[in-house]
């Protein structure tokens, strides 16, 4: 049985119409064609489904679409603004090698927002347990935690 | 030479922002018009004959499109020696051995199928070691060869064996042997994008693939092979790369799941999208060659090494990919790493009831590396020499020839042993040694190294190392390049704009490369074996010099200069050692290409390195560089847990020449932390056959809390071969981790370990068996 449910998704107001078993990671891709989130596990371990659900990020592939009912989503598609400005975070992660296959880094970026909207100034061990549940198998972090750092300097 | 613009700088990546954006499309972004799921129904036992497989209930659910086993499809032979099928016939040889597959509207519907389908078996005796397998009256695995010739024993016929010199001259000669055994497991790939493709028949029965090979072109001739056997010998194939997620060597072969979805496309005339689920990547996606390697060594009185000789013995699994092959790149290390006179290599490999193995990151130099590293290790205490001084001592030197006739010509090794000995602080760790300063109550700290070779210019293991090109210029100015690299993550695709742009002198935002399509882009090899940036940058240069010759005889015409005078530059025209009025490109090929019998300028090359194939002794120089470096950790190893904590990473490389430093920087910390993982959390457990960890939760990935304090070291050796000097440096950054980490537990605690990974379970069993 179909339930319909309305929530901002990236600071716009939707509706959807789900199934209540539906996983939030499969509304957002399936439904609302946000590619950006990816299932690299598909149980939340891996963290490249990870979004924003009222500023705190979670693993959309078990989070259920139902609970984002009335809820403030933002997903990596809602970063960037509408003439192509990459969020700082974005450019970060371009400017320090933080991106190589790619594959993590919406998911990667997402965690570090999380941090970043609710920590100016984190230290290194902050923004590696930030994202300590985003896992990454080309860059070995160093990268990725750099572009954090070299972020949140440029945010405060 | 003037001062280089783009090479060697740290220009981020060009598909950085698409990707940071979530723009990227990847092959489980892919969707096409009709397009229908596949998924495929493994085996329920390890070695076992089909009775039985009624598909009637999954035939009959609304929504299926086609459910189809071994007997519905030609006979498609598949793999190295043509020994595994897309769907297997009668019999089942492994867990991950595909029995029927169905395609569905939706990935669901296509799930449930599997769940209809009734398969009748009747189990047969397994084995699951290569001793098990090889032993009198073992069950026999494959009764027949891939001509169908009888075989009689699980032992493959490929004899790997490689002998230079003499090494019981070489034993006569010693004054210290060591012996030891050494054992690696298996190791997964674990791309964070699991393994997909969609197959699609145009109407002309032409196929074309969308996928995420690494060797496209290869994989073009095993998709032809395939409509070979399904009667389309006339059509043709177009594989389009879609953005890869994480390669490592995992897309190197063409894959079961890849003709099963041509299968199924062929059998409902429609698009079919194959897409593992995490489970199905650890089950069917074939891991890292395990091995068991008995491996010694000696030296004389001056510790000069005298001999190597390794016997390994390998786990085959049910089927051959490349797994089988990875003895052709561990003989590399075992031959030429230090100056090792004699030296016999023999690789015996048997198939098992286990999961199969193929290329991963290294070919199996990081297993050989394991052992020869750590055997140097125990060498250097047999004759009371220090360990770096051992490898000072016997370090390979540039102008000099292997055993395995390897020509060395630059080498950076010495100065990557001596930027590791002082960046981990050796000699003053020594003292604290010898002061006890350091041990710590069940805390003891222990340093220790291991040195890599590996090919750094390109790898002849096919009959073509070759890279073809071609360029493009347009009216605006602007230069595609058409090139047969496949991107995988490591930058190749603005690694080649880096080099385009300089040797062609164009801004770097006119170069656009344009790849990943077998259609439009010549052909290459494949990205494997570190080749990429070495070979494709020096066809850019050698493509880049053809386009530049015709540029500029069109440009001596309109500026009344000699062609051999000019250069480019930014994309401005000039006569060189002059300082006239430089000529825009721009203006040089309006003015060619809108007149009577007007031009436009192109050009196409197709470089093949200087590399020889081994020959049937299995030598000759492979490579046309040699890529070297050395790692060096300083541990901390608790003597009550077992927990092995790395305090301090030095990572030293000779690259020949750094491209660009932030990508090699990125290559480097990637492929410590990946051999970090293999030395002490990574292993895909098999009881029985079957996957005991299959899931990231029990399968023990690096997480960046883990913080590997890694310190890169650039070597610069300016290569003579490499594009602007510059070697391989894909694979070397995971090669000497394990043995690295496996020496300084040995010098914190006085135990070996010799079995990866070293878990703590593992250590505190040495530490307590050390103890008796």
């Amino acid at each position: 049985m179909k339930r319909q449910i309305d929530f901002s998704l990236n600071g716009h107001p939707v509706t959807a119409e789900i199934n209540p078993s539906q996983s939030l990671l499969s509304l957002l891709r399936d439904e609302f064609e946000l590619t950006g989130a990816k299932e690299g596990c598909g149980e939340g371990e891996c963290g490249a489904c990870t979004v924003l659900v009222d500023g705190l990020a979670i693993n959309s592939c078990i989070f259920p679409a139902i609970e984002v009912s009335g809820c403030r989503v933002e997903t990596v598609e809602g970063l960037a603004t509408a003439d192509g400005a990459l969020h700082p975070l974005q450019q970060a992660f371009v400017e320090y090698g933080a991106v190589q296959c790619g594959f993590c880094t919406p998911g990667m970026v997402m965690s570090a927002k999380a941090l970043l909207d609710g920590a100016t100034s984190p230290d290194e061990d902050a923004i590696r347990t930030a994202i300590e549940g985003n896992l990454c198998r080309c860059t070995g972090y160093k990268q990725i935690v750099d572009a954090i750092q070299a972020a949140a300097e440029k945010m405060r | 030479m003037s001062e280089l613009l783009y090479v060697g700088k740290r220009i981020p990546r060009s598909d950085g922002a698409k990707k940071a954006t979530g723009r990227a499309i990847y092959i489980n972004d892919l969707k096409r018009p009709g397009m229908l799921y596949g998924a495929i129904l493994y085996s329920q036992h390890p070695h076992a004959i089909i009775k039985s497989i009624d598909l009637s209930r999954a035939k009959a659910l609304p929504g299926v499109r086609a459910v189809i086993t071994a007997d519905d499809v030609p006979d498609i032979p598949i793999g190295f020696i043509k020994d595994n099928r897309p769907l297997k016939k009668g019999k089942v040889r492994s867990m991950r051995d595909e029995i029927a597959a169905v395609a569905a509207i939706d990935p669901d519907i296509a799930a449930e199928a599997l769940t209809l389908i009734d398969v009748e078996y009747e189990p047969l005796p397994a084995v699951f070691t290569p001793e098990e397998a090889l032993a009198e009256g073992a069950p026999l695995i494959h009764e027949k060869d891939a001509k169908g010739r009888p075989l009689s024993d699980n032992k493959l016929k490929l004899p790997w064996k490689l002998v230079c010199g003499d090494v019981e001259e070489g034993k006569a000669r010693s004054k210290y042997v060591v012996e030891h055994e050494f054992r690696t497991t298996f190791v997964s790939h674990c791309c964070l994008g699991t393994s997909g493709v969609v197959a699609e028949f145009d109407p002309d029965k032409n196929l074309t693939m969308y996928s995420i090979t690494q060797i496209p072109y290869l994989a073009q001739g095993d998709y032809l092979e395939a409509l070979k056997a399904l009667g389309l010998g006339r059509s043709k194939v177009r594989v389009l790369c879609q953005t890869i997620g994480g390669g490592f060597g995992s897309k190197l072969d063409t894959h079961c799941y890849e003709f099963i979805a041509i299968l199924l496309a062929y059998a409902t005339g429609k698009p079919v999208k194959m897409q593992f689920s995490r489970e199905e990547e650890f089950l069917a996606q074939a891991t890292r060659q395990p091995t068991i390697t008995t491996i010694s060594h000696g030296c004389d009185v001056r510790g000069r090494l005298t001999f190597r000789q390794v016997k390994m013995l390998l786990d085959n699994g049910a089927y051959t990919s490349w797994g089988a092959t990875t003895p052709s790149v561990m003989m590399v290390p075992v031959s030429s790493l230090y100056r090792v006179p004699n030296v016999l290599y023999e690789a015996e490999i048997a198939y098992t009831n286990n999961l199969y193995s193929q290329a991963f990151r290294g070919y199996g130099n990081p297993q050989a590396t394991f052992a020869v590293e750590s055997s140097m290790d125990q060498l250097a205490e047999a004759a009371g020499i220090d360990p770096v001084e051992l490898r000072l001592i016997n370090a390979n030197q540039p102008g000099e020839t292997t055993p395995q006739r390897f020509k060395i010509t630059s080498c950076g090794l010495t100065e990557c042993i001596e930027k590791v000995r002082d960046g981990l602080g050796w000699e003053q760790h020594q003292k604290d040694k010898a002061e006890g300063l350091s041990v710590s109550s069940h805390k003891a700290r222990g340093m220790g190294m291991a040195s890599l070779i590996h090919v750094g210019g390109g790898a002849r293991v096919y009959r073509s190392d070759g890279h073809g090109m071609i360029m493009k210029l347009d009216d605006f100015g602007k230069l595609s390049v058409f090139t047969g690299a496949v991107e995988i993550g490591q930058g190749t695709e603005s690694t080649i704009r880096q080099v385009v742009a300089e040797s062609v002198g164009l801004p770097i935002a006119d170069v656009n490369i344009v790849a990943h399509d077998t259609d439009i882009c010549p052909w290459d090899v494949g990205t494997h074996a570190s080749r990429q940036a070495f070979i494709s940058c020096n066809a850019a240069i050698q493509c880049g010099a053809e386009l530049k010759k015709k540029l500029f005889s069109l440009a001596g015409e309109q500026m009344k200069v000699a062609p051999d005078e000019l250069d480019m530059r930014e994309g401005q025209i000039f006569r060189k050692g002059s300082d006239d009025e430089p000529m825009p490109l721009l203006k040089v090929l309006k003015k060619a290409h809108f007149s009577t019998q007007g031009k436009m300028v192109m050009a196409e090359t197709f470089y093949d390195p200087p590399n020889e194939m081994l020959d049937r002794e299995m030598k000759g120089n492979l490579s046309c560089s040699w890529a070297f470096g050395c790692h060096g950790v300083e541990v901390e190893v608790d003597t009550q847990t077992g927990q092995v904590k790395v305090l301090n990473y030095q990572a030293a490389h000779d690259v020949g020449k750094a491209l660009n430093p932030l990508f090699i920087e990125g290559q480097i910390y990637g492929a410590a932390v990946m051999g970090t993982g293999m030395a002490l959390t990574e292993e895909l457990k098999l009881d029985h056959g079957h996957v005991m960890n299959g899931r990231f939760t029990d399968y023990k990935l690096l997480t960046a809390k883990d913080k590997l304090p890694v310190t890169p070291i650039i070597v610069e050796t300016d290569d003579p071969a490499g594009p602007y000097g510059a070697k391989g440096i894909g694979e070397p950054g995971c090669v000497p981790s394990s043995p690295a980490i496996a020496n300084a537990i040995y010098d914190a605690i006085g135990v070996r370990i010799s079995q990866l990974p070293m878990t703590p379970e593992r250590v505190l069993k040495a530490i307590m068996e050390h103890e008796k």
